[in-house]
């Protein structure tokens, strides 16, 4: 039985569980005249014994599938020839392997060609039998511990037995059990890409990566290679990343505050109800879509433009890149300023217009002020977004690793490198491939820094009205 | 509207009592309001004289605030909302079309129910009016307006020492008196008030109805409350507001002591509202 259908059944069972359960709590009511003499509702009842039922279940399942690998495996090795043994652990693992796989894709009815394959097959047959043991073995004692957990549970139901409390505890735990997960997830993360920054700065000293101005990632990859010895400056990637970043942000900032302020003091309620989902949708398309803009329509033009007063314009142009960048990210600048400006009390428009001040006034000196923090936080946010991009600069800015602050020339950025360094068929002990993770590591950095400090700002922001 | 407010609203048949003066500030014949298909405000006429508060009175949603926000054009905010009548402020039209409304609400000044003083500093609070009008020249004479209307609100000694803490770490009583002398400071002629006490507990209420009186020397003052007690204390002449009509205005004390119209007696004597 697959895990899923066991997990379907162990599901059904604490349902029908709960069935049960709340109907003995009636019946227990009925004796005692009235579900008000029970502490709990009869729906509590029905919960405690489903969990009872589903929680212990569920354990087993989990508990089961994470030992069943090892225990196997661990007992596959007396089928395992001597000859085998006898060549190290690496010649086992491989030979465990090819069991797999033979177990895995059916084993051959016909008569075996050699000796070695004759055991092979011998133990994939044991592996397979060994396996569906295990899963009839899990199966009984997944239901037995459910029909157990619930029967338990079952004879706890009495008048005075506190379910709600447990209930609720259960339900608590649950939630903070989700909460956990997505935290530990981040953390997890965080780890992976830590240690492998570490390997990377046990072969390129940090210093090296973080003051830097020379970046050509190219190692030999085998002593007697020529080629060079690479070069892991990370700067003229953050300035290239700074560069694009800032061209976006020049160019989302105006325009969504702008289209905020528009949407939530001057717009009437239709306008507002077109625009504002119109607006954002520019958020929604996929940013491979912004990429085929930047690169195909945008930058050529910018070019052509370019030469037509005289500037030489590299086709992958920084401007190209943040241009489409910014226009992505004003529904972020535009969404978060117009919910802050939203938020500011009537009364004070009211107040404003009622000493004689004209819409944009009370605009520029009363609701932008009041709104300023939240609208700092948003744009911070948009900022952050607008680093860690990946897929436009992939496509519309460039390779090369220029320290440039002319925004007519290629640069390449942070995520950019990140990319290339890792696409392909790579060995990941180089220090080619493990540069990735040093600079996604800074990236991390960089963004968790601008959020924090977004979400603070954010947040004194509220306190202000509350 | 439901049957027996439908025979109430139809009993009320124009207004009892003189509603003009002799040199009136504001005079307001035949206005009606309209929310959309709603209509709120139903053929009022009243004159606001120079110097004097009037009061406007009545039960929740009878739509003495309505009517208050007229004078200044307040309603033009709701995009709904339409006025008819004939509205002017020294003889000169409220509605017409070379009237500019940022100009007249510089000369009627509005205090709101609840305080709503600037995210800004004390000083700025007070001086976002005059600097929006251009009526200070330089940096003094703007001091010199701040302080005035500060003390004119009766703040100024409380708030001397720290005109740049932000108008928002003012208790209750004190916004509301850094709004009215915000709205001071742009000299208007008539004040308009809604409810302004009603967020604030009994002593910073006295005060600003101290402060009401004090004002009544050189404004013609509106106010719009709740409290029939505040209404006898700070006013001169009382208008009582029912379901939309403005069933009955007289001198303050003939109201309080003697009124005219049933509704007015049943109102005043807590029977109702």
């Amino acid at each position: 039985m697959s895990i899923t259908s066991l997990l379907l059944l162990a599901l059904c069972l604490a349902f029908v569980s709960f069935i049960i359960g709340r109907q003995k709590a009636y019946a227990v009511a009925s004796r005692n005249g009235g579900t008000r003499t029970l502490h709990s509702l009869p729906g509590h009842y029905g919960i405690m014994v489903g969990l009872w039922c589903a929680l212990p279940a569920l354990a087993i399942i989990i508990g089961w599938k994470l030992f069943e690998g090892p225990i196997v495996s661990s007992m596959l090795d007396s089928a395992i020839p001597e000859a085998i043994h006898a060549k190290g652990d690496k010649a086992v693992e491989l030979y465990k392997n090819e069991i797999n796989n033979l177990a895995a894709s059916g084993v051959p009815s016909g008569v075996p060609s050699t000796e070695q394959d004759a055991s092979k097959i011998g133990a994939a047959n044991r592996l397979n039998s060994l396996r569906s043991y295990s899963a009839i073995a899990l199966m009984i004692l997944t239901i037995a511990v459910a029909v157990i957990g619930a029967a338990l549970a079952y004879r706890k139901i009495k008048t005075d037995t506190e379910a709600r409390p447990i209930v609720e505890r259960i339900v608590h735990f649950f939630l903070v059990a989700s909460a956990s997960i997505a935290i530990l997830t981040t953390v997890g993360i965080l780890f992976s890409v830590v240690f492998e920054a570490a390997r990377f700065f046990q072969q390129v000293s940090i210093v090296e990566f973080v003051t830097g101005t020379k970046w050509s990632p190219q190692t030999a990859i085998r002593v007697d290679q020529a080629g060079s010895s690479g070069s892991f400056g990370a700067i003229p990637l953050f300035m290239g990343t700074l560069l694009i970043s800032a061209i976006a942000m020049v160019v989302a900032v105006p325009f969504g505050l702008m289209s905020a302020i528009y949407l939530a003091e001057y717009a009437s309620s239709r306008t507002r109800a077109i625009v504002k989902p119109l607006l954002e949708i520019l958020a929604g398309i996929p940013t491979v879509v912004y990429g085929f803009f930047a690169a195909l329509t945008v930058a050529p033009m910018i070019r052509r433009l370019g030469d037509s007063i005289g500037l030489s314009v590299s086709s992958e142009s920084a401007l190209a890149a943040g241009t489409v960048m910014g226009i992505m990210i004003i529904p972020f600048v535009s969404s978060l300023s117009d919910d802050v400006i939203t938020a500011v009390p009537q009364a004070m428009r009211d107040g404003s217009s009622g000493l004689g001040a004209t819409q944009s006034e009370t605009v520029r000196k009363v609701v932008f002020p009041a709104a300023l923090p939240g609208i700092v936080g948003g744009i911070l946010l948009a900022a952050s977004r607008a680093i860690g991009e990946t897929m436009i600069v992939v496509m519309a800015a460039g390779l090369a690793a220029n320290l440039t602050m002319n925004p007519l020339e290629a640069v390449t950025t942070v995520t950019v490198q990140i990319v290339t360094l890792l696409t392909g068929d790579q060995e990941f002990d180089s220090a080619k491939t493990l540069a990735a993770f040093a600079l996604g590591l800074m990236l991390f950095i960089t963004t968790l820094v601008l959020n924090v400090i977004a979400l603070h700002v954010v947040r004194k922001y509220r306190e202000q009205y509350d | 509207m439901n049957d027996s407010h439908q025979e109430v609203f139809d009993n009320i048949k124009g207004t009892v009592g003189d509603v003009t003066v002799a040199d009136p500030k504001m005079r307001l014949s035949n206005v009606n309001v309209f929310y959309g298909e709603k209509q709120a405000i139903f053929d009022v006429s009243l004159d606001i004289a120079n110097n004097e508060v009037i009061a406007m009175i009545g039960p929740s949603g009878c739509g003495k605030s309505t009517f208050l926000r007229c004078l200044n054009r307040m309603n033009d905010t709701i995009p709904t909302c339409r006025v008819s009548g004939e509205m002017s402020l020294d003889g000169e039209d409220l509605y017409g079309p070379s009237l500019d409304t940022v100009l007249l609400r510089a000369r009627v000044g509005m205090v709101f129910q609840k305080p709503n003083p600037f995210a800004k500093s004390i000083y700025d609070n007070v001086a976002y009016g005059p600097r929006i009008h251009g009526l200070a020249g330089n940096r003094a004479e703007l001091d010199e307006i701040v302080i005035e209307s500060l003390q004119k609100a009766g703040l100024y000694e409380e708030v001397k020492d720290r005109l740049e803490a932000p108008g928002t770490s003012l208790s209750g009583g004190q916004q509301q008196r850094l709004c009215i002398a915000r709205t001071i400071a742009v000299s208007p002629e008539v004040i308009l008030m809604d409810e302004p006490c009603s967020a604030l507990d009994p002593i910073a209420t006295a005060r600003i109805e101290e402060l009401i009186d004090e004002l009544r020397q050189n404004y013609a003052i509106a106010i719009v409350t709740h409290s029939m007690q505040q209404a006898a204390r700070v006013s001169q002449r009382t208008a009582y507001f029912h379901l939309g009509k403005l069933v009955e205005v007289g001198s303050t004390n003939q109201i309080f002591t003697n009124p005219a119209h049933e509704l007015t007696e049943n109102y005043i004597t807590g029977r109702f509202g």
